[in-house]
């Protein structure tokens, strides 16, 4: 048993972090997020090429660092703590994934584009109805030839506008809340077909709403087998929750050291607010959950390689606990900083705002709640 | 990082497992199983197992009697006794007195009480609490003035825990009261049969005697039984805070708990259904169980993790607070679990009428629990005041 990183992780962190602080500060991503594309193409493409950051979790053989879920934890925590838009999550860590789960010449010809930085592969799998349950899919692919016609409508897909590749899940057989019948395609993005509605997110990235109509994908498109993507999906959407919360711990750790900065500068009665116990202690409150966010996020990352059953039990645990906990911390955050808190001027606002975003993704906490039960207290 | 368990610590698992199997106490197994109070010899029984077995003190310093184990051992050896669901040994002298008396002591001190506190000979208390001096404990005015080379020692301390049988307390005492509060302090070594000691029982709300009253009046105490410099009693105190607050976590224990809730749900029925599956009682258990989760891997970076053997730092305020919150949380289930058979009041006449007997064995003590483990985020320190610790010593505030 060991906790403690290797070398290189803390070598990955150390050098993302030190670039981060050059090219990230708030004014600057404030800055690139009101642009018309809504982001600075340049940093994803120095972190592929300049730090290698995008092959992090890939095997040496694709050109990759040879790690796996603990680097991409570390990575993503280090885009929480700047507030990052950059589609690590979509690209690298949820098809990146799926790709590595597959294997074989899909993962060969992919996984090398995206350690360049020249593939930015979005993740449709929402649907208007589906909530948060991953199988509840009306987008169907029909065989057709060889290949396959994609319809149906995906919602909320972030980094969409950004995208060469979608990573699409479809129903190819059984009824829409089936668990057989669910496959999974990677896709470009640029098939005739596809129709996007672009808009900005209220946490500062992009995405899209996305309609399939009538679009011919290749057969090689397939990623797994057909009808049979369901536990992939699971699989993939657990190591992106997980990667998720390890943001969250960033985001989280600002929101408390920026609620720590600001009560010992901000002064009323005559003395720094923070030296009123009610607010000490509701600033111990908020540092404990951000210790046990980043102790979840630990042991849910460690645990994805276990079987099925006691990987999705440990994931949820671990994203139920850091969704209330970025609740806990946020609002906080925002009270403690009075007015001033909910002005789009000061950082905080937007870390709270992402740290809300977070809440839901890949299923609130009571999904979340409600998974674990179902696997640890049967009765 | 992993939390793979290497052959040698699987092994050495299966040989504490194997240890406990064997040789713990059966009559003792028999009073825990039909909720029995335990008395002093009860605790003392398994002590005196472990102490022949040289596993009485795993934390100690292997020169001084401890077992030399890494910090993955000792989490298997304390997750291996809560879940063979072995009864905690009394803190005071294995966990308390004896790694101040090791680290601050002298050799004759250390000759002196070390042995016996392994052995379980002597059974420690803690003289720290006063009337007036509660979550606010260097304000103490138990007094020790020196005459010749004694110390006379004056005044009166309470929630002294197990005091009706302890042979030995460890007393702090103010030594100097011109002095600063904290820096007046002294920390004495009290025969407890000395002349002058008087121990009142208080009785809490389970109507237990666990807690007393200790009054020391004109109490002649060599000077040689004070650890550390005179005046230095509280750098031995913040010391054992510490140290007194690492165990306190109890995550094997809580473990141990959380299954024991779970039989007693998966037994109860609520209509037709057993109460797990009440949607309600469930959520609440799956909750407990995620805090608890987020408790063991916060122990566990503390233990395994860059700062391990570092020492417990002030961060173990967290594991102190959110340790006891479980704790407390675990019995407040339980006696909503136990339902109709948490009221019966079994103190005073026991239950002897096995024919007809007075609900279920787990809801014996269901109440009386859930009363006293109140204790546990008021005692140690406080948790309004461990968060003061943590807004001082880690937020810096």
């Amino acid at each position: 048993m060991d906790f403690t990183y290797t070398e290189t992780q803390d070598m990955i962190r150390d050098t993302l972090s030190r670039f981060l602080a050059d090219t990230y500060d708030f004014e600057t991503r404030q800055k690139f997020i009101d642009s018309d594309s809504g982001r600075d193409p340049a940093i994803w493409t120095a972190l592929a090429q300049e730090l290698g950051m995008l092959g992090a979790p890939f095997a040496e053989e694709h050109g990759g660092l040879g790690g796996g879920a603990l680097e991409n934890a570390i990575i993503m925590e280090e885009l929480g703590k700047v507030l990052g838009i950059e589609p690590y999550l979509p690209t690298v860590v949820i098809a990146g994934g799926a790709l590595k789960a597959v294997g074989g010449a899909q993962a060969d010809a992919m996984i090398p584009e995206i350690i360049a930085g020249n593939a930015i592969i979005a993740f449709a799998y929402a649907e208007p109805q589906g909530r948060y349950d991953l199988a509840n899919l009306k987008t169907n692919a029909k065989k057709d030839g060889a290949g396959y016609l994609l319809n149906g409508h995906k919602s909320v897909v972030y980094t969409a506008p950004w995208a060469t590749h979608l990573l699409v899940t479809a129903r190819t057989g059984g009824a829409q809340r089936d668990a057989d019948g669910v496959s999974l395609f990677l896709i470009d993005a640029k098939l005739p077909g596809i129709v996007r509605r672009d808009y900005p997110t209220v946490d500062g990235s992009r995405a899209s709403e996305i309609y399939f109509e009538n679009v011919a994908i290749p057969g090689d498109a397939l990623l797994g087998g057909e009808g049979a993507g369901l536990p992939l999906i699971e699989q993939v959407v657990d190591e992106a929750t997980v990667a998720v919360c390890a943001e969250a711990t960033g985001v989280m750790q600002k929101l408390h050291e920026g609620t720590l900065e600001y009560t010992q500068q901000r002064k009323q009665f005559g003395v720094p607010i923070a030296k009123f116990q009610v607010l000490q202690h509701r600033m111990v409150d908020m540092f404990m959950e951000v210790e046990q966010a980043r102790s979840m996020t630990i042991m849910g990352t460690l645990k994805l390689g276990q079987p099925a059953n006691e990987r999705m039990a440990a994931v949820s645990a671990c994203k139920a606990k850091v969704a209330r906990g970025a609740n806990f911390v946020g609002q906080n955050a925002i009270q403690t900083h009075g007015g001033i808190g909910i002005t789009q001027e000061l950082a905080i606002g937007h870390y709270f705002k992402r740290a809300t975003m977070i809440e839901g993704q890949f299923g609130s906490a009571d999904h979340h709640m409600e998974r674990y039960e179902r696997i640890t207290l049967a009765d | 990082m992993d939390m793979e368990f290497s052959p040698e610590e699987l092994a050495f698992q299966k040989e504490v497992r194997d240890f406990i199997a064997e040789n713990y106490p059966a009559e003792l197994r028999g009073k825990q199983d039909e909720g029995d109070e335990l008395a002093k010899e009860d605790f003392l029984a398994w002590h005196k197992v472990l102490y022949k077995k040289g596993w009485v003190a795993p934390a100690w310093p292997v020169e001084y009697g401890g077992t030399g184990w890494t910090p993955t051992q000792r989490f298997i050896f304390s997750e291996e006794t809560a879940r063979a669901d072995c009864i905690r040994l009394m803190p005071f002298g294995l966990a308390m007195v004896g790694p101040v008396i090791y680290t601050f002591g002298t050799p004759e001190q250390k000759a002196q009480f070390l042995p016996r506190i392994l052995s379980g000979e002597d059974w420690w208390c803690q003289g720290y609490s006063e009337p007036g001096a509660g979550s606010d404990l260097a304000s103490l005015r138990t007094t020790a003035v020196p005459d010749g080379d004694d110390y006379i020692v004056n005044g009166q301390k309470t929630w002294t825990t197990m005091a009706q049988h302890a042979d030995w307390g460890f007393f702090l005492v103010r030594t100097d009261k011109e002095a600063k509060q904290q820096e007046g302090i002294s920390f004495l070594l009290i025969d407890m049969k000395s002349p002058g000691i008087t121990v009142r029982p208080i009785i809490t709300l389970g109507g237990e005697h666990e807690v007393n009253e200790v009054w020391l009046e004109d109490v002649r105490v060599p000077q040689s039984q004070r650890v550390h410099e005179e005046n230095k009693g509280w750098t031995c105190a913040k010391f054992l805070l510490a140290h007194e607050r690492t165990g306190i976590a109890g995550v094997a224990a809580s473990k141990r708990g959380v299954e024991k809730v779970k039989a007693i749900a998966r037994t109860e029925l609520d209509g037709d259904k057993p109460l797990l599956a009440n949607a309600f009682f469930k959520r609440k258990l799956a909750e407990l169980e995620v805090d608890l989760t987020a408790l063991e891997f916060t122990e566990l970076r503390s233990l395994a993790g860059p700062n391990a053997g570092r020492g417990p730092g002030p961060e173990s305020s967290l594991l102190k607070i959110k340790g006891s919150e479980i704790q407390q949380r675990l019995t407040e289930l339980t006696l909503e679990a136990v339902g109709h058979y948490g009221a019966p009041y079994f103190r005073g006449f026991g239950e002897s009428d096995n024919e007809h007997p007075i609900g279920p064995d787990y809801a014996h003590r269901a109440a009386p629990t859930y009363f006293n483990m109140r204790k546990t985020t008021i005692y140690g320190g406080s948790n309004e005041i461990q968060r003061n610790i943590i807004a001082k010593m880690v937020l810096g505030l």
